[in-house]
């Protein structure tokens, strides 16, 4: 089963969040989307989960019970034990007595949770507080499993803890369309894709959205066209839509000391961005 | 020697019984952006604060632009927080206006991006537009050394790019920056890695000195489905990779006889593990799976 937003565009007054995105998910995998603050990835995924109505396109998501979607914030009750939390979603769904017991063990073991299964999700660490939302939205083993920047703000063991978890629930036949604001997440996923001010900037396998990737990168201490240049590290890079005039180790043409580099995920996500800003007028 | 801008000799910071920094030396000279990396409760913010002369060293000694952190050498320092430190009812001119009054230094120009934004209240500003307005506060009065906490965290691709480049423009003035964070894309713009778990230093230099020789397992098969659910029972701290499946902290032999036993057909491959795959390893000692 694959669910997707076709063509979707939705504003917010005058500002266009969404403009004519279109992304499918496919049962079983992965689909990252990658974006900054204020790319519409919120808006994205709202839209698949049926919490923002689109003013043009269409949704294709399963019914509500059949959907599990972990909001930005905490997703949680901070006056209710982990335990309650847990109960609390499940009853909703109709779980209950020895099959919720059994589903509730078997979730607080797989995300590390049972030492903490009676604490008040207040007295969480961060990390924890997001695998409890985590828990919460796939307690009812959805289809369609949705999260909002699930990683983001807490430390880096927890984190691969997460991915675990968002690898186990696609493993196990679940469609997943989660955000995040690192590349090297977006990178992991199945597919990915890049939102960049409503817009979809790219997306594919990384694999392919670095094989589609045109034109060449350089790297120098001074680039020669600054409005397509950036930092990386001591040095800058520098795109060349059209590619440079050819690609041997040192372009000629170009100041001594300028080398070729082989693009990684941040330099294609700012190659395109600049692409875009240089073209179309914003 | 006289160059370091900040030094830490045999460090230790105790809270009680539990020591939350134990006996780190470290040092950043100018010029240099160092990464200080270490999952929670690795001691990362203790350190810090022992080297900003926010909290008192148990044992050992800080040395801050030459001599102890104290009042007047703080002036000197630069020190941007996750949480910003501006006042979001105030407008961009109004927290520089505010910060350059503190140091006793001239209100910055705004750079070409913020001057449409001047008398925009600050909360009501882009993430990344607040960062930049963080960074001028905190960099207006020219600090000799700059700590930076997660400085380009949930901002798009461009707007990390400009930032940085206000980090470099900094360094090659000649300040040090010290940059703690636990993110990849922003370990790879330092010149330098510190990486600290359970209050120790455990290893410093570039990302392949940090990796050292740790390796992950890369499991490839047709079946990835059913491989990583046998993996998971089996209690190994699996990854999805793409198509791919990691294990980060396992003996390649002991999941080579659970896929077998679970008669999946699959390659094991020994990789350089990642910097978050190193941090998981030192914060879980390797089981047997």
């Amino acid at each position: 089963m694959t669910y997707a937003v076709r063509s979707a565009t939705v504003r917010f007054g005058p500002a266009v969040a969404l403009d004519d995105v279109t992304v499918e998910v496919p049962g079983g995998s992965v689909v990252a989307v990658v974006g900054g603050d204020g790319a519409g990835k919120s808006t994205l995924l709202r839209a698949l989960a049926g919490e923002v109505s689109l003013d043009a396109g269409t949704v294709e998501a399963p019914p509500r019970q059949r959907l599990g979607y972990l909001p930005a914030s905490s997703g949680s009750w901070a006056a209710l034990t982990v335990t309650q939390n847990i109960d609390f979603v499940a009853g909703i769904y109709g779980l209950a007595s020895d099959e919720l017991a059994a589903r509730r063990a078997e979730l607080l073991d797989r995300a590390a949770l049972t030492p903490a299964a009676g604490r008040l999700a207040a007295q969480l660490s961060g990390g924890m507080r997001r695998k409890l939302g985590f828990v919460m939205a796939i307690v009812h083993r959805p289809a369609l499993l949705i999260l909002d920047e699930p990683t983001t703000g807490i430390d880096p063991v927890s984190r691969i803890d997460l991915w675990r978890l968002v690898s186990e629930a696609a493993a196990s036949g679940a469609a997943v369309l989660m955000s995040t604001t690192y590349l090297d997440e977006a990178e992991r996923a199945g597919h990915l894709v890049v939102l960049d001010r409503g817009r979809v900037l790219v997306q594919g396998p990384y694999d392919r959205v670095r094989a589609d990737f045109a034109g060449d990168i350089t790297q120098a201490s001074q680039p020669v066209r600054a409005e397509w240049a950036w930092r990386r590290g001591r040095v800058r890079h520098e795109y060349w839509p059209g590619g440079v005039p050819s690609t041997p180790s040192t372009p000629p043409g170009l100041p001594p000391g300028t080398t070729a580099v082989e693009p990684d995920l941040e330099d294609i996500v700012i190659a395109l961005s600049l692409a875009r800003r240089n073209t179309v007028p914003s | 020697m006289t160059d370091t801008l900040l030094r830490a000799t045999h460090v230790t910071r105790r809270f009680g019984a539990f020591t939350a920094v134990d006996d780190v030396s470290m040092q950043l000279q100018p010029g240099e952006v160092a990464g200080l990396l270490g999952a929670n409760g690795a001691g990362k913010t203790t350190l810090i604060r022992m080297l900003l002369g926010l909290i008192a060293v148990t044992s050992g000694r800080v040395d801050l632009l030459g001599g102890p952190p104290d009042r007047e050498r703080r002036r000197r320092l630069g020190y941007v927080p996750q949480g910003l430190g501006l006042y979001g009812d105030l407008t961009v001119r109004e927290n520089l206006s505010f910060s350059a009054r503190a140091y006793g230094t001239a209100v910055p120009a705004l750079p070409s991006g913020l001057t449409e934004h001047a008398d925009v209240l600050v909360r009501e500003l882009p993430l990344g537009a607040q960062r930049q307005v963080a960074f001028l506060a905190a960099l207006a009065h020219s600090p000799g050394v700059i700590v930076l906490d997660e400085p380009t965290s949930g901002v798009d691709a461009l707007a990390r790019a400009a930032l940085w480049d206000t980090i470099r423009a900094q360094a090659e003035r000649g300040a040090g920056v010290l940059v703690t964070t636990h993110y990849m894309q922003e370990a790879q713009q330092c010149d330098r890695l510190l990486l600290m778990s359970d209050g120790r230093l455990v290893a410093e230099g570039s990302e392949a000195d940090i990796i050292g020789s740790t390796t992950a397992v890369a499991v490839r098969t047709a079946d990835w489905a059913r491989a990583f659910a046998a993996l998971a029972a089996a209690g190994a701290p699996v990854m999805l990779a793409g198509r791919a499946i990691r294990v980060a902290n396992a003996d390649p032999a002991g999941l080579a006889e659970v896929l077998k036993a679970a008669g999946i057909q699959a390659s094991l491959q020994p990789v350089p593990a990642t910097i978050s795959e190193r941090m998981l390893m030192l914060s879980r000692p390797a089981k047997a799976s």
